[in-house]
């Protein structure tokens, strides 16, 4: 009776392990690319590894960390980057995610491409400076009714590196059968505090990200983020400065306002701030004082909805009206903005209209 | 009227693979490997890839699943491990498959390759190798079996990758559109190929 189980038993591993090592072998001897070459920005970086891996993995074991939220199955197609060389044929997981301008341009999706043989590719240049980093929440309080301040304590690497107006990935962790996810979020605090990082984040209805932070994550807990990232900062000109904001998009003004502050710069600056009633306005006490610190800054609220006959003393009406009020002019200006893709749309029509330079007008294109 | 089969080893062969292709189709008359199928069928091109792959595999494992039964597990008295034995040796196979086309041919491997991880669980090709275990086959004609069985589901997805093809534009009930519309077709197709059924006795 003992013997056929003892067979069975016996045979069911022993096949499991020869199969196993089998494979095992056959992926050392066949997937074996030798040592590939990984050549970024013609010549500015160059990468001696082991191929076989995916370009994004690749990369990333070498500390080069391409934006993906999906974690390299194809379905989000951050990770689009250009390969000039040896990126071999589009595959069909990365087909829907390239348009006809990218094949043009030779974009493809670091995580569809194999690295098989040398590479020559063509990254941001600030993702050379990306790290991932591991904090703990340090504070996490309501600054309106859907508006969160999220402070992180840096743990590994314990310091951080960044231009006031980059922005970060945050990681999620699984919950409730959502899957972990990334998400961008603006640093609200500035660049000489480098053992922590703030956030403004604002919830949004059944977001898989912004349901985590408030319903889940609690002070005290870990979390994990990338960064920075993002070619948002301020320009090394003399012009004057308009910010203009609106909701979550406040945090990378007013880190890039304080960091001015820190630094002594003088450069005159107005920043209008939209919001829809007075219960949606936060930091106003501290812009207020810097307002009246600072000769060069003007800060200008305009609300939208805030009912007729409060006690509102302000500006009223949408963002652009207030704007063309204060600033009908708005030729050898710089613009920096950051709100709802409706906001920057707008801001950017009437900008123009007013005569500023359109090269002049900046902001982050993933809201 | 003698039973065909009994005919001299070839036509055997070549009747074993009609009979597996069409009379006893193993998606349309058996209804496995409907998940790979419902998933992949959308477009002609794409079926065409997966059934392919799924020819070359089915066919390879029967083969490879004829020698581990009858030359392992029958003289080990294991006749009863085939089910877990065969599961082993089909996503073996198909991993060193896979290794061995994406080194040695990308080109091969965009067309094919990425489908093979699809077809490790694809239940037809356990199917196979189980249904013929159920014949008195020998190699030869086991391997016949596995080749008429791969190309009958090749055939089958590229029909309804076609017909789907054709109904993208269709105005479809809500309801209806997507699996469920495929399903229906599949159901009259499989109508039609029962028809085949009882014209040839294996």
């Amino acid at each position: 009776m003992i013997i056929p189980v003892l067979v069975a038993i016996t045979f069911l591993t022993g096949t499991g392990i020869v199969l196993s090592l089998l494979l095992i072998i056959a992926e050392k001897k066949i997937l074996n690319y030798g040592l590939c070459t990984i050549d970024i920005n013609s010549g500015q970086r160059a990468l001696t590894l082991s191929g076989g891996n995916s370009l994004l993995a690749s990369l990333a074991e070498n500390g080069i960390f391409i934006p993906s939220a999906c974690g390299g199955r194809g379905s989000c197609a951050y990770c689009k980057v250009r390969i000039l060389a040896g990126g071999g044929v589009i595959g069909p997981v990365e087909e829907p995610y390239l348009t006809p301008q990218d094949r043009q341009n030779r974009i493809r999706l670091a995580c569809q491409v194999k690295v098989r043989n040398d590479l020559q590719i063509e990254i941001p240049r600030e993702l050379f400076t990306v790290k991932k980093f591991n904090a703990v929440v340090s504070r996490k309080r309501a600054l309106t009714h859907d508006i969160f301040e999220l402070r992180l304590q840096l743990i590994d690497p314990p310091v951080i590196d960044f231009i006031a107006g980059q922005y970060v990935q945050l990681e999620s962790e699984e919950y409730k059968g959502r899957d972990a996810v990334m998400r961008a979020y603006s640093m609200s605090s500035v660049p000489s505090d480098r053992e922590v990082i703030e956030l403004i984040i604002r919830k949004v209805p059944e977001g898989i990200m912004t349901t985590w932070i408030f319903d889940y994550l609690k002070e005290g807990q870990k979390i994990r983020f990338s960064g920075p990232y993002g070619e948002f900062f301020l320009r090394d000109t003399q012009a004057p400065i308009i910010f203009i904001a609106g909701g979550s998009g406040m945090s990378p003004i007013y880190s890039i306002i304080r960091d001015m502050i820190a630094k002594n710069m003088r450069r005159e600056a107005i920043y209008f701030f939209g919001a829809l009633t007075q219960a949606d306005l936060f930091y106003l006490d501290e812009l207020h004082r810097i307002e009246q610190q600072q000769a060069w800054f003007r800060f200008i609220p305009s609300l939208s909805r805030e009912p007729e006959g409060t006690d509102w003393g302000g500006e009223r009406g949408i963002i652009t009206q207030t704007l063309t009020k204060f600033k009908p002019d708005c030729r050898g200006h710089e613009a920096y903005l950051c709100g709802s893709p409706g906001l920057i749309e707008a801001s950017n029509k009437t900008l123009i209209a007013a005569g500023i330079d359109p090269a002049c007008i900046y902001y982050d294109k993933f809201a | 009227m003698e039973p065909l089969a009994a005919n001299t080893f070839w036509t055997s062969l070549v009747i074993i693979f009609i009979s597996a292709a069409f009379t006893d189709n193993i998606l349309l008359a058996r209804f496995l490997g409907m998940c790979s199928c419902l998933g992949v069928s959308k477009k002609v091109d794409t079926s065409l890839g997966l059934g392919a792959a799924v020819i070359f595999v089915t066919a390879c494992t029967t083969a490879l699943n004829y020698l581990v039964y009858h030359y392992l597990l029958v003289p080990l008295g294991l006749e009863f491990l085939r089910l877990i034995t065969f599961i082993i040796v089909i996503a073996a196979f198909t991993q060193l498959v896979e290794m061995i086309v994406e080194r040695f041919s990308p080109t091969l491997y965009n067309a094919l390759g990425i489908f093979l991880p699809l077809i490790t669980v694809n239940c037809a090709i356990l199917g196979i190798s189980l249904f013929m275990l159920n014949k008195p086959y020998h190699f030869g004609q086991s391997l016949a079996f596995g080749l008429g069985g791969g190309f009958g589901w090749f055939l089958a997805i590229t029909l309804i990758g076609g017909i789907r093809e054709k109904i993208k534009e269709s105005a479809l009930p809500p309801g209806l559109a997507g699996p469920g519309i495929t399903l229906i077709i599949i159901g009259i197709m499989s109508l039609a190929f029962i028809g085949f059924s009882g014209m040839i006795k294996i």
